[in-house]
């Protein structure tokens, strides 16, 4: 196998995995860049992983319903879900002036515990497998151009590409209205932001929500890709958590985490495919799966010693 | 409070203590699982009763109640230990992953005939010190590069977790079931014959006696040494404790370090006490419900040894839920939930302020009463708690006489 063909199967992978992470981290970047340290990522994605689920397998044991139909539903009900959920952790962060390090923490408690129980009353096993997800497609004319169409338009799930352009969005949102102006403002400085007749709390609801909204299409695109089903034992692994590693990795900008994600989408190819590719064949699993984590932690000691996080960020206000 | 001729403090309302605070959080915790019971269609009641029953109903399941005590009561006071230097430390699963795998080797090469007397200090100094070393990591991160010690404790408890994936097959595997590692010999596990007959051969073993050990040798140390003291300070103010010459870094790895060494040895109780296998691929789920022990304890020992006799009663009793068609995750919904009520305890300390502030306004209206109508005249503020109190139960007949003409 040349190096070539190792590439052109990496990387497909490598971007079917960066989504999700992608999506986390966006979120992550919207409730910081407010002033809400949000540690929920985790807790969010799960939640929008078995929302889309259990909504995926109801609809598409509808005799006659279109199985493209039961999944854009499924990633609208995980979106409304995941927001749902991400309000606790806003009400007790903004409202209550909780510890936002614990409501978080709870929040991801919670959530694992909710999912299980009501994914043991849906199926009785735990675990929720949906019929089909996503199909993976050529992009008819962009596929044939040489080095890009193989690497980035072969074999591509339609919701990179909804993804992707959330994320320019976002940018755009945050970089070039003045609703991101006062979003980013709010995360900084919030008294000067509320002199200037800016309602804080309600900019960081909207931050907080976004996270939510955001970390659940992340959820269900982990679903309708690569995972397939809701495990109840694994969970998600702790990718939200690598989505957090992300943005810090990223320096809280939207540039910075896409690289960053990519990064760890490609580490976490390596680790679950690894196997297939004769250069990694002796290595022994437990090392490979090691690996995405360890990278994480070395790429954070590189970044976490001029951060740039938000200044307020985590601040009561 | 008034002890010898100290200033008498001024009459005002109780203010909510921490204890109330955490028994209202346990309240709203089983109130949302009810509501989640009832959501499915069950009767929440004999859901409890049941998992009372599974936990309570005889010495052996009192017995496995207290050796799954055993785990959080050392991983609450690992949390909480951290908590106090201003480090939230949910690293724990991975420290005791790390700590069981140091035990379970050490019982599978130290020879069979090695007296007791030696060898369970070495197993327990070693798993401690395997612990310790993980913790220590995500401290020296956090202290020399500034990395977020709640994302790398994460990272830790996965590179752990992948470890002891490679680990069991190398080492310890039981030739017969792959995925799982040969169970220990009696002797080398933590199990102590007179503990398991006591209780009906239940899971009870020496690290019950460690864990209790562990809440005096950690409340010593917070309370009474310099070292619990600077660390201490470096939590309520890491710049005001730079200022005043405390080593701010090393703290923070000492403290880290002493956490990981405490959910070390919970890995130990656990994995060579508690159980006696290891199994691949599986996190210890112990490690998440240690922070929901430390903060309903007010991350304090004595309440960490109470809410973890509280989360092993949850957790023992809901193994006896099957019959009743309620999955068991209904025992860790209520855990998550009591964390999230603990996080906003500032709502249900200020619900607890307000009722307790109408109740002093009312009995200190009925008090006046009283004093007006015995046609004395004593200033409100001279009156001590024993007299107020009498006055306002005066106060109180006098309106009910009112009341009945």
């Amino acid at each position: 196998m040349g190096i070539w063909s190792i590439i052109t199967s990496i990387v497909p992978s490598a971007i079917a995995y960066t989504i999700p992470i992608l999506m986390g981290a966006l979120g992550g970047l919207y409730s910081e860049r407010s002033g809400v340290t949000n540690l929920c990522i985790e807790g969010l994605m799960l939640f929008g992983v078995f929302s889309a689920a259990a909504t995926i397998v109801k609809l598409q044991a509808i005799p006659g319903f279109s199985f493209l139909l039961a999944i854009i539903i499924g990633i609208i009900v995980a979106m409304a879900a995941s927001t749902i959920l991400s309000l606790l952790h806003a009400f007790a962060a903004i409202n209550l002036k909780a510890n936002q390090v614990i409501s978080g923490t709870a929040i991801n408690m919670l959530s694992t515990a909710v999912t299980l129980f009501l994914a043991q009353t849906i199926t009785g096993s735990g675990n929720i497998t949906i019929v089909r997800g996503v199909i993976r497609q050529d992009i008819p004319v962009l596929s044939k151009i040489p080095v890009i169409g193989p690497l980035f338009f072969t074999s591509a799930y339609w919701t990179t590409w909804i993804c992707l352009l959330l994320w320019g969005a976002s940018w755009f949102l945050l970089y070039r209205t003045s609703f991101g102006l006062r979003l980013r403002a709010c995360g900084e400085h919030p008294s000067a932001v509320a002199s200037a007749g800016v309602n804080v709390h309600r900019m960081r609801y909207i931050g907080v929500m976004a996270s939510g909204l955001l970390s659940g299409i992340g959820g269900a695109c982990i679903l309708v890709t690569y995972a397939g089903e809701y495990n109840a034992g694994s969970g998600i692994n702790g990718l939200g958590f690598l989505a957090i590693a992300a943005l810090i990795f990223g320096q809280w900008k939207p540039l910075g985490i896409l690289g960053s994600t990519f990064f760890f989408g490609l580490c976490m190819t390596i680790a679950n495919m690894g196997k297939v590719f004769p250069v990694f064949q002796d290595i022994p699993t437990g090392y490979l799966g090691m690996f995405p984590y360890v990278a994480t932690l070395i790429a954070l000691i590189f970044s976490s010693r001029k951060s740039a996080a938000p200044l307020a960020s985590g601040e009561p206000f | 409070m008034t002890k010898g001729n100290a200033v008498p403090r001024p009459l005002e309302a109780r203010k909510a203590s921490p204890l109330i605070v955490s028994l209202s959080a346990v309240f709203l915790g089983i109130a949302a699982g009810c509501i989640f019971i009832l959501c499915i269609g069950k009767n929440p009641f004999t859901g409890f009763e049941r998992i009372l029953f599974g936990a309570l109903s005889n010495t052996r399941r009192i017995g496995n109640t207290l050796g799954m005590s055993t785990q959080l009561i050392l991983i609450g006071l690992s949390v909480a230990f951290a908590f106090r230097t201003g480090l939230f430390n949910i690293g724990a699963s991975g420290q005791m992953l790390i700590g069981g795998i140091t035990g379970s080797i050490l019982a599978f090469y130290l020879p069979m005939a090695m007296p007791r007397i030696l060898y369970i200090p070495l197993v327990t100094l070693s798993a401690m010190a395997a612990g310790a070393l993980w913790g220590l990591i995500s401290g020296f991160l956090k202290a020399k590069f500034n990395v977020h010690e709640v994302v790398s404790t994460i990272m830790l408890n996965w590179i752990a977790y992948w470890m002891v994936y490679d680990f069991i097959p190398r080492f310890i595997v039981d030739p017969t079931i792959s995925v799982k590692s040969k169970p220990i010999e009696a002797v080398h596990t933590l199990r102590a014959d007179w503990l398991t007959s006591l209780t009906g051969f239940s899971t009870l073993n020496y690290g019950f006696l460690f864990a209790i050990a562990m809440c005096f040798i950690i409340s010593f140390i917070l309370r009474k040494t310099t070292l619990g003291f600077n660390l201490k300070a470096v939590g309520a103010n890491r710049f005001c404790a730079e200022y005043a010459g405390i080593k701010v870094e090393r703290s923070i790895m000492v403290s880290m370090a002493i956490a990981g060494a405490l959910a070390g040895l919970a890995g130990l109780t656990y994995y060579c006490g508690y159980s006696n296998i290891m199994e691949m691929g599986k996190m210890p789920n112990e490690g998440f419900d240690g922070i929901a022990v430390a903060l309903l304890g007010n991350c304090s020992p004595a309440g960490i040894f109470f809410s973890a006799i509280f989360f092993g009663i949850l957790k023992m009793g809901r193994g006896s839920l099957a019959a009743t068609g309620i999955p068991t995750e209904i025992a860790d919904t209520i855990i998550a939930t009591i964390i999230y009520f603990t996080a906003t305890n500032v709502i249900l300390a200020s619900f607890w302020n307000r009722i307790f502030r109408s109740s002093f306004a009312g009995k200190e209206e009925c008090a006046r009463a009283a004093i007006a109508a015995e046609g004395k005249d004593i200033p409100f503020e001279s009156l001590t708690k024993a007299e107020f109190r009498e006055y306002a139960k005066k106060g109180r007949a006098l309106q009910k006489g009112k009341e009945a003409e």
